[in-house]
């Protein structure tokens, strides 16, 4: 095989592969940002997530099985990710509170919680997810290994026109983006902006703990500590890129997958200068997409009009 | 409603954008101090009677790896009478490693200092042995010089490129391709020293072999390292090595690839039960126990009863092989065994002429040999002749 049809393929293994982290934190954020709040603190659910669900995992393996039990990790991760999201949802709602401080408190509570619950499962191996041979086909290992797909991949990528759909033609989502755009607009309708919020943030919370199952339980399928690298918060800058569009969410996430694979596929073949640049990419396009998104003339287009606003009483 | 106007989006945008960089910045840095000193507050002051000794571990304890072999070492030292360890892990290589030596000398009244990370030395290290004349600092790896660094502080490391040369032995015997690879975390002499050995002993048993070695950049990147590994496996290669602080990553994808498995730091054989084949492993308890032992007899660095420099390989007992795996053939095992005795013994010299570099550059002409224990070895930066990559970021 020719080293740039390797290479090509070795990126788009690398997307399929590293971008269902993204997705769902940037998807959880979406409904959370649609609602009118940001939550900063998906980076502290993501490594609660993983913790969660690598635990769980290897802690039901002898009872319900090598093929329930990450399952089981998978539903633990939402939970505590809900769990997180309930804090942040009841505190960023208080009075004369900002909710990108609480979000960072809640940065530093997750990754705590989730460093100090998880020591004991950094060494032991969990049992990992189940994933789908399409690649059965081909004979080359490589095709092979790029189309073993995750399911909770396929859910995410479910996920993102299902929201669009939910937002655009469904009561709920009126709801939510009633209240994101103008509160006392939901309360004359006699919606509880309080409520409505605190259902969202959690249902973010709750699919961004799923992420981190992703990255614990699927690839790289390990706990550490230092598993997120920072995915969490990229992927929070990620939803403004993807204006708030659940479809291009999907996009955005498939691309900021894509870069993560691309310096150690440049070095795999012979182009082994400047990968601490390729290692970069994806801090560089987060960079990028702030500057070009962020004009000084106009807001964003697709902006919940509440985003950032103070707490009505 | 018009008075909540002014939070504009960019604002929020720009706020974002700060709490981002702000969250990375100490995010990625990993920073969650977790001393376990059992019972710091018993002998702060009055504790004269025993030697209190503290260690510093970049990552987690038990990690499967760099710090968890470290950690076994210290609790090793712990178990010689008259010593007592505390511990601090998760310690970033940045100015905080300067608190954490501070609180260890200051409030546990800690008097040898071992922080184990390559990037603590300078210039954290340095500050601290500086401001503490008084506290021995042990520094595991080659950057310490004879008469620009301070009287304080020491070095040790092993010669843990002979275990990888040995490694190197048996994967150019189990290889089918000839083409290895080799999974690094940055290019620092230690780490190309490795890579060279392993690549020498390799070509020892197939001349034509090659190494193909990724950088990921970091320590603990284990993203990368599972990419690095799967575009390794996607080129044909199939025996993987590393040197990263954690190896479960790379053992762990490479095995679900069907690849052949050397490890590092420590044992990995119970993460790829089918490719391992042998493994490169520190053995610090030995040196930590004879360290332990000398301080307890009030030896130290400043009075010269300390070498500054410590150094062995295999045959001083600073570093181990892997038991081998099931996959090793009979004539492989041999061959490993065989250079292993060499290596012991003193006859085999794994650097020696004539040796160039992959880019062309001579290292040594035929009647040149650099012994282990030269200085020249531990500025190591080039890649020998059949690895395929480069020390230039």
């Amino acid at each position: 095989m020719s080293p740039f049809l390797t290479l090509l393929i070795g990126i788009l293994a690398g997307t399929l592969r590293g971008s269902a982290p993204f997705l769902f934190v940037s998807l959880g954020e979406c409904i959370t940002e649609k609602s009118g709040k940001i939550n900063l603190g998906l980076e502290g659910t993501l490594l609660m997530g993983a913790m969660s669900a690598y635990g769980v995992s290897y802690l039901s393996a002898p009872t319900v099985g090598e093929f329930w039990a990450p399952w089981l990790g998978v539903a633990a991760a939402g939970i505590s990710g809900m769990l997180l999201g309930v804090i942040h949802g009841w505190l960023s709602q208080q009075r004369r509170v900002n909710d990108v401080a609480t979000g960072i408190a809640m940065i530093i509570l997750g990754s705590g919680l989730a460093f100090f619950l998880g020591k004991p499962f950094i060494q032991p191996q969990a049992p990992q997810l189940l994933t789908f041979d399409l690649g059965g086909w081909s004979d080359s290992s490589q095709v092979q290994s790029t189309l073993r797909i995750s399911p909770l991949f396929l859910i995410g990528v479910a996920i993102a026109p299902f929201l669009h759909w939910l937002f655009r033609s469904t009561r709920w989502g009126l709801y939510i983006r009633a209240v994101g755009d103008s509160p006392q607009a939901a309360l004359a309708m006699g919606i509880s902006p309080f409520k409505v919020r605190m259902l969202s943030i959690m249902a973010g919370s709750f699919l961004a703990g799923i992420g981190g199952a992703c990255l614990s339980l699927y690839y790289p399928g390990v706990w550490t500590e230092r598993i997120s690298s920072g995915q969490g918060l990229m992927a929070v800058a990620l939803v403004i890129f993807a204006r708030w569009n659940p479809i291009q969410c999907l996009w955005a996430s498939l691309l900021f997958g894509g870069t993560q694979a691309i310096g150690p596929a440049f070095q795999s073949i012979g182009i082994d200068s400047y990968y601490y640049l390729f290692n970069v990419a994806p801090y560089v396009l987060t960079l990028l997409i702030m500057i070009i998104t962020c004009s000084p003339k106009k807001t964003l287009a697709g902006s919940p009009g509440a985003l950032g606003m103070e707490n009505e009483d | 409603m018009s008075r909540s106007i002014r939070f504009s989006r960019r604002q929020v945008v720009r706020g974002l954008l700060a709490t981002t960089a702000f969250g990375a910045a100490t995010k990625l840095s990993g920073c969650s101090p977790s001393s376990e000193a059992g019972d710091d507050t018993s002998s702060a002051a009055g504790g004269s009677e025993e030697v209190i000794v503290g260690f510093i571990y970049v990552g987690p304890k038990d990690d499967f790896g760099y710090n968890q072999a470290h950690a076994e070492g210290a609790q090793a030292m712990a178990a010689v009478p008259g010593i007592r360890i505390i511990e601090e892990e998760n310690v970033p290589e940045t100015s905080a490693v300067l608190e954490t030596m501070r609180s260890m000398i200051e409030i546990d009244g800690a008097t040898v200092i071992f922080p184990t990370s390559f990037g603590y030395f300078d210039p954290y290290m340095l500050e601290m042995a500086a401001e503490f004349p008084e506290v021995q600092f042990f520094h595991a790896g080659g950057l310490y010089q004879e008469d620009i660094h301070p009287n304080n502080v020491g070095s040790y490391f092993g010669y843990i490129d002979e275990a990888q040369y040995v490694s190197g032995v048996v994967a150019g015997h189990m290889s089918e391709t000839g083409q290895l690879g080799f999974v690094a975390a940055i290019p620092i002499p230690q780490v190309l020293r490795n890579i060279n050995s392993f690549t020498l002993g390799a070509r020892s048993i197939n001349p034509a072999a090659t190494t193909q070695v990724i950088f990921t950049g970091g320590w603990a990147e284990p993203i990368k390292e599972a990419e690095a590994t799967n575009s390794m496996a996607d080129q044909g290669i199939d025996v993987i090595n590393c040197h990263v602080d954690s190896p479960k990553v790379v053992m762990e994808t490479a095995e679900e690839r069907g690849l052949y498995t050397v490890g590092y730091h420590a044992n990995q054989a119970p993460l790829a039960p089918t490719g391992y084949l042998t493994g490169a492993e520190w053995d610090w308890e030995s040196i930590y126990t004879a360290l332990g032992q000398q301080f307890v007899e009030g030896k130290t660095l400043m009075a010269g009863d300390i070498d500054h420099v410590l150094r062995g390989g295999l045959a001083e007992n600073f570093c181990k092989l892997s038991p081998y795996g099931p996959a090793v053939t009979a004539e492989a095992q041999a061959d490993g065994e065989a250079a292993k005795e060499a290596l012991v013994n003193g006859d085999l010299v794994i650097y020696k002429g004539e040796l160039d570099s992959n880019d062309g550059e001579a290292i040594l002409a035929a009647d040149e040999e650099y012994e282990q224990q030269n200085i020249e070895l531990e500025k190591m930066d080039w890649l020998i002749e059949g690895v395929k990559g480069s020390v230039g970021s």
